[in-house]
């Protein structure tokens, strides 16, 4: 019964595929008006921090110029290397010129897809391996803004002991860590950080898993740390519902996370955040691109490009900020050279 | 009889598909939207010849996934662990062909039969937990799939087996040697992966070893029973372990093609989430190679087709919906349907016992 039914079944849509293919015209492509295309990374615009930060980035150009179009597309975690292209490639032939690429799994799709449309202008966040005369790298040293916020960690830790938590195991969050424990071991020696990692990769739910951040903190603040700083994300939102329950300091990440309208209740102990400032990596490429500058190439943004730094909301960090701006110039100068290998901080 | 069955079955894949469509008008239509439009700009990119052979290749992955879990489905075995036994395979492939040089096709051969060992072995442990220890394998192959993501992420260190490129975030096992890459077929300036080929060749040994083999009729008949299977000399438990490896090994191929005729290396950006998929599609296929087929076209159709959809403001999240729908209405469907089936035989059955016997009797 099955076999035949099967047969049946599949005479039938491929009737109706040849069919359908005959009738309907591929999408027209809209290039008269200017389109700029953004392709997140998991997690999407809706998701605080990174992908967020590249909407945000690009909102005031769209505001400035009601012409300009805005396509979005975001990644799924089934999605290959081949499924990323074909993405990226549906922008191209939409009309979106610049197209800003949202994290480094977009690398090996972006290689082959930027020379198939030399034309456009892409950018991409967080990687700069895609060497090609119509792309910009955008990168940032996450390291040095972790740094600051290291600095500011062991001027307010009383216990000698802080914590890190990490979205997912991965290169890019062991920056982050690398910097935070050099910039809490700059001030002093003596202070414990104590790092944990919600998830290994190819899982990239530790990036937006409030419940197991809740968890990770709650452990390291009763067993002695005073202060926790998650690279992770969502996730970071349970480490400061922790904090404010227990009382303790708490430090975001990306962007000022005291602001979030979620973290209405939690913003008493949110000491700082870093910040990561994908909004003016990305708005910067946007500009340039439409103005129809060359941007190719890598553009980094440290802390001397004001690309990376810590917030002040909530005045807690008021009385320290003159020696965490310290260390900001000597990173700046080149003084000080902030490690991105956890194990050599 | 035989025409009243094929109807039948055809009703329950085609309501499911109607029923997920309904769903989708009414959703849409909440949102504003208009249905008709959208489908048939889905329909359009879907078709789309470049598109059409990257959704082939997505096919290929699915299909070998739910071949996978269809081999643990005649067992009544749930392998939830087809998503760690792939990862097993594609990393262990990777790093083995990056690290051996053989003459091209003995390479590319050796590359698969170590995924294969990899997948199967990786699915051997849940396998030998079940049979000798009495452990559930779903519960077992959930906390696999952890254990290997983090066996690979921790092997996958630049330190270890990977490596990180010059200005890359995405650490990668090095990457595969020419001698070791499957070719890609050109047509319609997209490249089929030859692992295609691989696919239909598992899809034809599936259906024979089934069908038309001993080992085939021990495993239908130890998944229908397993009490009687062993009580008429099947050895039941071996065969257990036996499907389990086996499918395994399938599961094992599932990242083959994306390794061999894409990207060379195994990588952080390597998907995930193949066990869902392969369960779903092997449901939806009726545990049949050619069901599984289209049921994994159809899935792989969804996906790609359903990007388009963001570019008019529909979440992406919507094709999920969409797939649960037909899963959902598919598994109603064949329930309603045997159950029609069984009243019909019934009454069959009834009208020949209400003849009268008597004749045969005297005879």
């Amino acid at each position: 019964m099955q076999k035949s039914t099967l047969r049946k079944l599949g005479a039938s849509a491929v009737t109706a595929a040849i069919a359908l293919s005959g009738f309907i015209a591929a999408a027209p492509a809209q290039a008269a008006t200017k389109t700029i295309g953004i392709a997140y990374s998991l997690g999407g615009r809706d998701v605080p921090g990174f992908n967020q930060l590249a909407y945000i980035g690009v909102k005031p150009i769209l505001a400035a110029n009601k012409s300009i179009k805005l396509i979005e597309s975001q990644d799924n975690p089934t999605a290959t290397d081949d499924q990323r292209a074909e993405r990226l490639r549906l922008m191209a032939k939409r009309g979106a010129n610049p197209i800003v690429v949202v994290g480094f799994t977009y690398a090996a799709a972006l290689g082959k897809v930027a020379k198939e449309f030399p034309k456009i202008q892409w950018g991409i966040v967080d990687d700069s391996s895609v060497v090609a005369p119509n792309v910009q790298s955008i990168v940032f040293k996450e390291e040095e803004g972790s740094f600051l916020v290291g600095v500011a960690a062991a001027l307010k830790s009383k216990t000698k002991s802080v914590g890190f938590i990490g979205g997912v195991n991965t290169p890019l969050i062991a920056k982050f860590e690398a910097g935070y424990i050099a910039g809490v071991h700059a001030v002093d020696k003596t202070i414990s950080v104590k790092s944990t990692y919600i998830s290994n990769f190819p899982d990239f739910s530790g990036f937006n898993d409030p419940a197991k951040g809740y968890e990770a903190a709650k452990g390291m603040y009763e067993n002695g740390a005073d202060l926790v700083y998650a690279a992770a994300g969502g996730t970071g939102s349970g480490m400061h519902k922790a904090a404010s329950e227990l009382g303790k300091w708490s430090i975001g990440v990306d962007a000022d996370e005291a602001t979030y309208p979620a973290h209405a209740a939690y913003k008493k102990t949110i000491l700082t955040s870093m910040l990561k400032r994908v909004d003016l990596g990305t708005r910067a490429f946007v500009k340039d691109a439409l103005a129809g500058k060359k941007t190719a190439g890598v553009k980094t943004w440290g802390a001397k490009q004001g690309g990376v730094g810590y917030t002040t909301t909530g005045g807690y960090v008021k009385d320290i900020v003159a020696k965490i701006d310290a260390y900001t110039k000597k990173i700046a100068a080149g003084t000080i050279v902030v490690p991105t290998d956890p194990t050599k901080a | 009889m035989r025409k009243n069955r094929i109807f039948w079955g055809a009703i329950a894949p085609i309501a499911a598909i109607f029923t997920s469509m309904v769903l989708m008008y009414i959703i849409l239509s909440l949102r504003g939207a208009d249905p008709f439009a959208l489908f048939k700009l889905m329909v359009s990119y879907g078709f789309d010849p470049r598109n059409l052979v990257s959704e082939l290749n997505l096919t290929v992955s699915y299909y070998l996934a739910g071949v996978a879990a269809a081999i643990g489905f005649k067992m009544l075995l749930f392998n939830i662990g087809i998503d760690g036994q792939y990862r097993m395979g594609a990393f262990f492939g990777a790093v083995v062909g990056a690290a051996i040089d053989l003459p091209p096709i003995l390479h590319v051969a050796v590359i698969i039969i170590v995924a294969m060992i990899a997948g199967g072995l990786w699915a051997a442990i849940a396998g030998y937990l079940k049979v000798r220890r009495g452990v559930s394998e779903v519960i077992s192959n959930i906390m696999l799939n952890f254990i290997a993501a983090a066996i690979i992420a921790f092997l996958l260190s630049p330190k270890l087996l990977g490596s990180l490129p010059e200005g890359s975030q995405n650490v990668q096992t090095k990457p595969i040697p020419a001698s070791g890459q499957m070719p890609t077929i050109k047509i319609f300036d997209g490249e089929v992966y030859s692992v295609l080929f691989l696919a239909i060749f598992v899809g034809i040994a599936y259906w024979i070893m089934l069908n038309k083999t001993v080992f085939g009729f021990n495993l239908r008949a130890t998944g229908l029973s397993f009490r009687a299977a062993r009580s008429s000399g099947v050895n039941a438990p071996g065969m257990i372990f036996v499907t389990t490896v086996l499918s395994g090994a399938i599961a094992g191929l599932v990242g083959i093609g994306t390794l061999l005729s894409d990207t060379h290396s195994y990588s952080m950006a390597f998907p995930s989430g193949f066990a869902f998929t392969g369960l779903s599609l092997a449901i939806l296929g009726r545990n049949h190679p050619v069901g599984i087929f289209f049921a994994a076209f159809l899935w792989s159709f969804l996906e790609r087709a359903g990007q388009v959809l963001e570019f008019e403001g529909i979440p992406p999240e919507i094709v999920i919906v969409m797939q649960g729908t037909i899963v959902l209405s598919i598994v109603i469907a064949y329930e309603v349907v045997a159950r029609i089936n069984l009243k019909q035989q019934q009454r069959a059955v009834g009208k020949v016992a209400a003849e009268p016997v008597i004749e045969a009797e005297v005879k």
